[in-house]
């Protein structure tokens, strides 16, 4: 089979090869334990303070010991909710949304089960939040803890995190955003933000997967949930995966690298795939605010037809994408986000999302723009409620 | 990413008889835009009345749209009596399997083969939504249609529901309800098996003679024989042979592998048939 065309970085993306080259030596000679008293082991130590420094630099964090190293974005998420609400004491309200990602949206939904009050916040049909809504719940003199994602990973619409964050905590509450999808795609500088906590998953920026950070602002209380061991400061034992902590590091630093240049390439292949989606396939709309989102996604609902079946045709000539649609997820439930746009029942089921990477080029939108019409035109050939 | 077979694949890539037959003899429709999967059915007869075509159009995932194709297939070149016979499970035999939360693509063919069947019977067409009490909002399946589901495929769990018919996949808010309605199908169909009624003794007796009048006489006289009912003591039953029979030296096969057996099914398995 050729090389597929990858359209589905939101999900997870290639591993860049120089991160893949900065890892290897941690396998093979430097594989020794850094907590370790002699040389052999400890002397690994500093390359583990090295990436730290990276994250800490892309995201615009104060000091490199705000960054704590986890598994991935959802331990990130989890250990942010779970271990805010913990440390706050009490019953602290909690507030999130309908389109977070599910590592957000289950340990709320537990908290919830457990006693406490949580408040999910509807979008409009763009995918936007009201932020009075916000500033009701934040002010009504309860401890909050939000959770609010940066970008949404099925549509990539943008949340103000400047002013939610501005929000929250003149209502003194706690605020975590999931910037899963953010992290590497746009310029983040969290010291300049009113945000306490922020998670970050490696393969979604070309590291590789089972390694990811949470930001904790200095002064924020988290309780660990793996307890026993000193490591991170003792707020997440467990002896660090060095490679991997090495290889965010790395991928961290060549993000930061091209940022502006990768986005800019993004968003200039996108425009060109969408328009040409539009233009050449009925019944195609974008779901999302498109003037107000990540510049590598679009998301797009075909009338009439079925996301699984476009999924399945796109997948036969080499195209990997994915869909909100319900046949394809086992759950029978159509994306949670485009039901939270309430978008409608004719375009709810075929919706498809392409995400675009730093590896992507104008041949791979080439071959998409190619392919899409036939598809649509097939299935919607086939489709009883289609007249075309 | 689903495990197909390799004929469900191929009805999905290579899929048969798509579109609309002119001026069909029947036209039926089975789920809807808001579940996520439609079927929509024609056939026609030919001048023998068998089938002589059949096509789909059909919104949904692959896995319907080869349930639909090989519908079609199946249908063509048999009578709308034997098309009646073709069940949800006779399309995932014929596509070798189908994932279990795929189970309902075929019901969906199944659905859309009742309301063409009922659409060329009575020119109408079947709305089934009405027939009953919408018990799950998402797919809107009803009460009435969930006992069928629960009924005809002995289904036991909530899970088995969903993956037949959708019905509690969605929010899950109906799940409690569902699993009423499988206790009280259950409760039901046992009750019906416990209580085939017991018939009285002349009851049984008159049964007994009709069926040695219809079914087993006939049968001695081809070899010159017969038989007379003698006594019925519970269920003990007499019978004195007559004829080429009284001096037949197999008349005591005869009597079990003919007369009892016969008795037996048409009375009661407790029958024992004895020769005086």
């Amino acid at each position: 089979m050729n090389k597929p065309v990858y359209v589905d970085n939101n999900a997870t993306t290639a591993v860049a090869p120089e991160v893949i080259e900065s890892m290897l030596p941690f396998f093979t000679e430097h594989w020794g334990n850094p907590s370790s008293m002699h040389t052999f082991g400890g002397g690994v130590k500093k390359h583990i303070d090295v990436a730290r420094e990276q994250v800490a630099e892309l995201i615009g964090a104060e000091h490199p010991n705000e960054i704590i190293f986890t598994s991935c974005g959802s331990e990130s998420d989890n250990m942010a909710i779970r271990g805010a609400v913990d440390a706050a004491g009490g019953h602290p309200h909690v507030i999130t949304t309908r389109v977070e990602h599910a590592a957000v949206l289950g340990p709320c939904h537990y908290l919830e089960d457990k006693g406490f009050r949580l408040s999910t916040l509807d979008v409009d049909e763009k995918g936007n939040l009201d932020l009075n809504q916000i500033r009701q719940l934040a002010m009504s003199g309860k401890k909050t803890v939000a959770s609010i994602m940066w970008a949404n990973n099925e549509t990539g619409v943008l949340f103000p995190v400047p002013e939610i964050g501005n929000i929250i905590k003149e209502g003194d509450g706690v605020f975590h955003t999931d910037a899963v999808q953010v992290a590497g795609k746009l310029p983040v500088s969290v010291k300049d933000l009113p945000v306490d906590l922020l998670s970050i998953s490696g393969h979604k920026l070309h590291a590789p997967k089972g390694v990811g950070a949470l930001y904790v602002r200095r002064g924020t209380k988290v309780t660990p949930h793996i307890m026993g061991g000193h490591q991170e400061r003792g707020r997440r034992a467990g002896t660090e995966n060095v490679p991997y902590i090495v290889g965010l590091g790395k991928a961290c630093e060549l993000a930061m690298q091209h940022i502006e240049q990768n986005a800019e390439h993004e968003r200039k292949l996108r425009d060109r795939l969408e328009e040409g989606i539009l233009s050449t396939c009925k019944g195609a709309h974008v779901n999302g605010d498109r003037e107000n989102r990540l510049p590598n996604t679009t998301n797009i609902s075909f009338e009439y037809v079925e996301g699984e079946a476009i999924l399945l045709m796109l997948d036969d000539v080499g195209i990997c994408a994915s869909t909100g649609s319900a046949c394809a997820s086992g759950s029978l439930e159509p994306s949670h986000v485009l039901r939270a746009m309430d978008v409608s029942r004719t375009m709810l089921h075929g919706s498809i999302r392409f995400s675009l990477g730093r590896y992507n080029t104008d041949g791979d939108i080439d071959c998409v723009l190619e392919q899409m019409p036939r598809v649509i035109a097939r299935l919607r050939e086939m489709s009883p409620f289609a007249k075309d | 990413m689903w495990e197909y077979t390799d004929k469900v694949n191929d009805h999905f890539r290579n899929p048969r008889n798509v579109g609309e037959v002119e001026n069909p003899d029947g036209d039926g429709l089975a789920g809807s835009l808001a579940c996520g999967d439609a079927l929509r059915l024609t056939f026609k007869l030919g001048d023998d009345k068998h089938i002589s075509e059949a096509k789909f159009q059909t919104f949904g995932c692959a896995s319907a749209i080869a349930s639909s194709s090989a519908l079609t297939v199946m249908l063509i070149g048999k009578t709308v009596e034997e098309a009646e016979q073709v069940t949800n499970k006779d399309i995932i035999d014929y596509l070798g399997d189908l994932p279990k939360q795929k189970v309902h693509c075929s019901v969906m063919g199944r659905e859309a083969l009742e309301a063409a069947i009922y659409n060329y019977r009575t020119g109408k067409t079947l709305n089934r939504e009405l027939d009953g009490k919408v018990v799950c909002e998402c797919f809107g399946v009803t009460d009435k249609a969930l006992e069928g589901f629960v009924r005809d495929q002995k289904l036991t769990t909530a899970e088995g529901v969903t993956n037949a018919c959708k019905a509690g996949g969605g929010c899950g808010k109906c799940i409690p309800e569902i699993e009423e309605i499988i206790n009280r199908v259950i409760g039901e169909e046992k009750a019906k098996a416990e209580e085939k009624p017991k018939p009285t003794q002349l009851q049984k007796i008159k049964l007994i003679e009709e069926t040695i009048d219809r079914e087993i006489r006939p049968i001695l006289r081809r070899d010159g024989g017969d038989l007379e009912l003698y006594d019925v003591d519970g269920d003990m039953v007499y019978v004195k042979f007559l004829g080429a029979c009284v001096s037949c030296p197999v008349s005591s096969v005869t009597i079990k592998d003919v007369v009892e057996t016969q008795l037996r099914e048409a009375v009661s398995d407790d029958l024992v048939v004895e020769a005086v």
